[in-house]
């Protein structure tokens, strides 16, 4: 039965479905279960911001808290991963991957390739991306651009409760290393998802709005502001198309391609710094594989060349706006 | 005089429809309408359709605009007689107000229900009142809601339950007996559960060959039969269509195959696919239909029309002329060997979704049927 | 019939010393092909080490998992992977256990329980944590070795890894391979404290230092360590004092060394010669019967190379193949 739930509750549910499936998966993060080892609740936090909360109830050992030292305990769940065991390891913050990127990149990334096959490491590592909490540099980055830059990695990032559940649960399934995005900002967004199990396959962007005019392609958090700027268009008679990437490797560039072939106008919305970011990355290909088809310069819309700032005033000004993107669809009209 | 001022208002079509958007009008002011002309062009989140006029008069008001979307039950437009003052039309505009929300909580709380048959869970839907049942049943790979053009209608007059079959919808997604005599089984113990003894069994597809089979095995459960595009009554069935609907696993693969469904192949939106796209990725879905489909696929020489029309129940048979999954040939077959006891009506420019391409006339003719 | 003094019969003595026969003329092989120019990239050789690998591997079963170091050949032939399919791997042929796509530094066999030899130093410390978790989940009785340099002992990875496995209490055996030198750096210099054992009392967890050039001595305390692991006894750290006969990787002029050190080692302190004279003294093996041993070694070996040196290398195909499970 569909319902109305939050971002947050839904991949709380899709790892609490998955637990109950299969006694493989194991979920394992800094305060996953919060509370371990102290006199006060069990169960005390459920991850920093409550997405892992109740699952210590129902499936007692199979979460667990880990100390605060990344490099062990991702990489004990990479080691355990190749060993058979489909764990799901929480990395706070994307920020933190500095501390443990090598068991990432180096090790898990590798091991298919470098062991000519033999090995299978299906391990997803939950992250938070993103700003808009005030968390700062250190805590607001939208990291994404790093791991799609890797052979071997899987980079998911969905947008809404509906996607979330249904990525996490194809991410659990999936036998290769995934880095789940979570954004941060997302965590009370609402909307309708089935009671039931379901997946999602990877590399299927998602078109949430058709048009003709233009094509607007984005993932996470700018999903909802390329959607604003659509409506803010299609007042003035610009239709815009919006495609939700959902998944940044395996990417869906057939989708994006087709609608560049019909629009001829392309404006990609990239959380992430400027220099090779997705954006980059999607405008490229476009620009290599669609040249033909297009009427316009493609616009990229991403944060600017600075770390996440404090402030309000100025972390607004930092995340990238539906103005933003309504003026850069403008240009590629002019 | 308020009774030459007749309303059109925004339909309701299924259990969750909220608002529509008025794409086009398609008749002008000032025209005169006969009873079942269509008037405006409607898009929903779930599908696109028409709303029809359902009295005869002057069409002298169109109030909705192109592009607007309005709440269930808005005025989109006022028929009047030409003799009815332009001032009479404006105070009816300016009273009107959508019927009470209270109403709609009411409704709203009755949409879905759940019930337990066997041990899977099953959804349903409840509408009207009264002694007369009527029990729709779907086809392969479709829910309740492909109902929702006639849900209300048909409610009018009578109780209308709607079921999702295992597998389907939102009901539990396993087949305890995946063959046609275990979903009729299934359906029987459904109606045990809800405390119906008897209804009038309407089946589209492949709930058409259920019905049927209810007919043969519990011919006490079955006040009549409505067959609307049903397999069941002759061999041949698009397998194409049904190796293409279990295999689709992207939108692109599985849009042209929807499309087969429809005469008008642009009701096939991104919406409906999508919705179907997400069906088919539950846990266990991919099974129930690949069971079901090797079922189907594999049973097309079991015809259940001549115990039907031995069993003398009153049937009426449905079909669009444009059937591409199930010909329609089926129909006029049965129409020459049927019998008294049978009746057939082909509704042209309609395609295997009959009952939505060409809901208005196939309400009417059920409600006839049903008396 | 002299009786056996041994904790081991007559045939596993021979299996120990045709183990660690077979790694020492691998190793020395290895080096001479490398010199012939015909072996691409970094090796690291692992001769003059072979009690270490081979006290310990003695104690394992196919499931239990080890995570190696840059040095990895020993600890592979020990845990039972293709000597043949290892050397074709050097080579970088398609018929290597990697098919030829890992090398020397990343060679591995999963179904061996051998769970690579890692190019980063210390990142085999969490693997290892992980197939100790796994087990543990698992109940099964598992364990997991880790095995380590005393460079690679400074790395953030392996104090965490101390501290993880401690209060997880996994059954995990943290080895440190100390053979005095970091690359070219001295562990006098490199590693502060007098000893692993208090490293690894530091988080609380017992350690064990032994003459790692003694197979039996490093064959009673990995026993010790791996049944208390075994049992749910936890953690424990094993250093194995040792020496490398050849330089850091295969190149490595060793200035960094004394002059006549490695002279000196491989007269005096050679494990396999201590080893053999040993179990001959005690009359339990003979000296025919370890040369009989070492012909068929020195066989193996040779048709190992002339195989690899014949094997064709991957092709164009194979470049773009096992990135992932499935994209």
């Amino acid at each position: 039965m569909a319902r109305t739930i939050s971002y947050k509750e839904a991949i709380n549910e899709a790892l609490d479905q998955e637990m109950t499936r299969d006694k493989l998966v194991i979920v394992m993060g800094e305060d996953s279960i919060g509370g371990t080892g102290s006199p006060g609740e069990d169960d005390a936090w459920g991850g920093p911001m409550g997405v892992t909360k109740g699952l210590y109830g129902k499936h007692g050992n199979q979460i667990m808290d880990t100390p605060l030292s990344e490099s062990a305990y991702i990489g004990a769940a990479i080691g355990a991963a190749a060993c058979g065991m489909r764990p799901v390891a929480e990395m706070m913050f994307v920020d933190f991957m500095g501390v443990c990127f090598d068991q990432i990149y180096n090790q898990a990334a590798k091991f298919k390739y470098m062991f000519g096959g033999k090995a299978e490491t299906p391990i997803v590592i939950r992250t938070m991306v993103g700003a808009g909490i005030n968390a700062a540099a250190q805590h607001s980055q939208m990291l994404t651009p790093l791991f799609t830059h890797i052979p071997g990695l899987k980079v998911v990032c969905p947008s809404n409760p509906y996607d979330a559940k249904g990525l996490l649960i194809q991410s659990i399934r999936d036998n290769d290393p995934v880095i789940f995005c979570e954004h941060k900002s997302l965590y009370d967004l609402e909307g309708e998802v089935s009671e039931e199990s379901y997946v999602i396959p990877f590399a299927e962007a998602s078109v949430l709005r058709d048009g003709d005019d233009v094509s607007i392609v984005t993932y996470g958090m700018m999903v909802g502001k390329a959607i604003a700027a659509a409506t803010i268009l299609a007042k003035e008679g610009v239709e815009c198309e919006v495609i939700d990437l959902r998944t940044l490797s395996p990417i869906d560039m057939e989708t994006v391609i087709e609608s560049v072939e019909n629009t001829g106008r392309l404006v990609v919305v990239d959380e992430a710094n400027p220099r090779c970011s997705i954006a980059t990355d999607v405008s490229a290909q476009v620009a290599q594989q669609a040249f033909k088809s297009l009427k316009a310069q493609i616009e990229m819309v991403t944060a600017p060349h600075t770390p996440v700032p404090f402030t309000t005033t100025l972390e607004n000004l930092y995340i990238p706006s539906a103005e933003q993107i309504v003026v850069a669809v403008r240009k590629t009209l002019n | 005089m308020k009774q030459n001022l007749i309303p059109i208002l925004m339909p309701k079509w299924g259990l969750t429809m909220k608002e529509g958007q008025v794409t086009e009008w398609l008749v002008k002011e000032g025209s005169n309408i006969s009873m079942g002309d269509e008037i405006i062009e409607v898009e929903t989140d779930k599908i696109a359709g028409v709303v029809e006029a359902v009295d005869v008069g002057m069409l002298r008001r169109c109030i909705a605009e192109t592009g607007k979307t309005y709440p269930v039950k808005s005025l989109l437009g006022v028929l009047a007689d030409s003799s009815v003052l332009d001032s009479e039309i404006e105070t009816f505009i300016e009273a009107y107000e959508i019927p009470d929300s209270e109403e709609e909580a009411d409704e709203s709380a009755q949409k879905y229900l759940f019930t337990e048959v066997d041990g899977l869970r099953a959804r349903y839907a409840d509408r009207g009142s009264g002694d007369s049942i009527v029990l729709l049943l779907h086809g392969f790979g479709g829910d309740l809601d492909n109902w929702l053009f006639n849900l209300d209608a048909l409610a009018d007059n009578h109780r209308v339950l709607a079921l999702d079959l295992p597998g389907h919808g939102e009901s539990g997604k396993t087949i305890p007996e995946p063959s046609i005599s275990g979903l009729a089984k299934f359906v029987g113990k459904f109606l045990e559960a809800v405390g119906v003894p008897s209804a009038h069994i309407v089946g589209h597809s492949m709930g058409g060959a259920i019905a049927m089979q209810m007919v043969t095995e519990h011919p006490e459960s079955v006040d009549s039969l409505g067959l609307i595009c049903s397999s069941g009554l002759g061999p041949e069935i698009n397998c194409d269509y049904l190796q293409g609907f279990v295999d689709a696993q992207s939108r692109r693969e599985l849009k042209p195959v929807l499309q087969q469904l429809f005469t008008d192949e642009s009701l096939v939106n991104r919406q409906l696919v999508d919705d179907v796209l997400k069906y088919k990725r539950l846990d266990g879905v991919d099974d129930v239909l690949r069971t079901l489909s090797a079922m189907l696929l594999s049973d097309t020489h079991t015809i259940l029309s001549d115990k039907v029309i031995a069993s003398g129940k009153p049937t009426l048979v449905i079909w669009g002329e444009q059937d591409r999954i199930i010909p329609v040939a089926h129909a006029r077959n049965i129409s020459a060997s049927g019998g008294p006891s049978v009746e057939v009506e082909i509704f042209d420019s309609a395609g295997h979704m009959v009952q939505m391409e060409k809901a208005n006339d196939v309400n009417r003719r059920l409600l006839n049927f049903l008396g | 019939m002299t009786d056996n003094p041994f904790p081991l019969s007559r045939e596993e003595l021979l299996k120990i010393y045709q183990s660690m026969r077979t790694i020492r003329e691998f190793e020395e092989r290895v080096h001479v092909e490398f010199s012939r120019g015909d072996i691409p990239g970094f090796v690291h050789l692992y001769a003059g080490e072979e009690a270490s690998a081979t006290g310990i591997m003695t104690h394992l079963r196919q499931e239990d998992r080890i995570a190696s170091t840059h040095r990895g050949h020993g600890h592979c032939i020990a845990k039972g992977v293709d000597v043949k399919g290892m050397m074709a791997e050097i080579f970088g042929k398609k018929i290597g256990v990697c098919g030829g796509k890992g090398g020397s530094m990343h060679i591995a066999d999963l179904d061996k329980g051998m769970m690579g030899a890692n190019g980063i130093l210390g990142a085999g410390a969490p693997l290892a944590c992980g197939a100790a978790l796994a087990a543990k989940y698992r109940g099964n009785g598992d364990i997991a070795i880790s095995f380590i340099g005393d460079g690679a002992s400074n790395q953030g990875t392996f104090l965490e890894s101390l501290n993880l496995a401690s209060i997880w209490n996994l059954p995990v055996i943290f080895v440190v391979e100390n053979n005095g030198y970091a690359e070219s750096t001295s562990v006098d210099w490199a590693v502060a404290g007098d000893s692993y054992v208090d490293r690894a009392a530091g988080f609380g967890m017992p350690g064990i230092t032994v003459d790692g050039t003694d197979f039996f001595a490093v064959y009673e305390a990995a026993g010790e360590v791996i049944r208390n692991a075994r049992e749910g006894g936890g953690p424990s750290l094993l250093e194995c004092k040792m020496i490398r006969f050849f330089g850091h990787f295969e190149g490595d002029a060793q200035t960094y060394r004394a002059v006549g050190e490695v002279d000196e080692i491989r007269a005096n302190r050679d494990c396999i010669k201590s080893f053999s004279k040993t179990v001959t003294s005690a009359g339990v093996l003979t000296q025919d019967d370890l040369e009989a041993c070492d012909s068929k070694i020195v066989s193996l070996v040779d048709e190992a190379v002339s195989e690899a040196r014949e094997a064709d290398f991957p092709t164009e195909a194979d470049l773009l193949t096992d990135v992932y499970v499935n994209y």
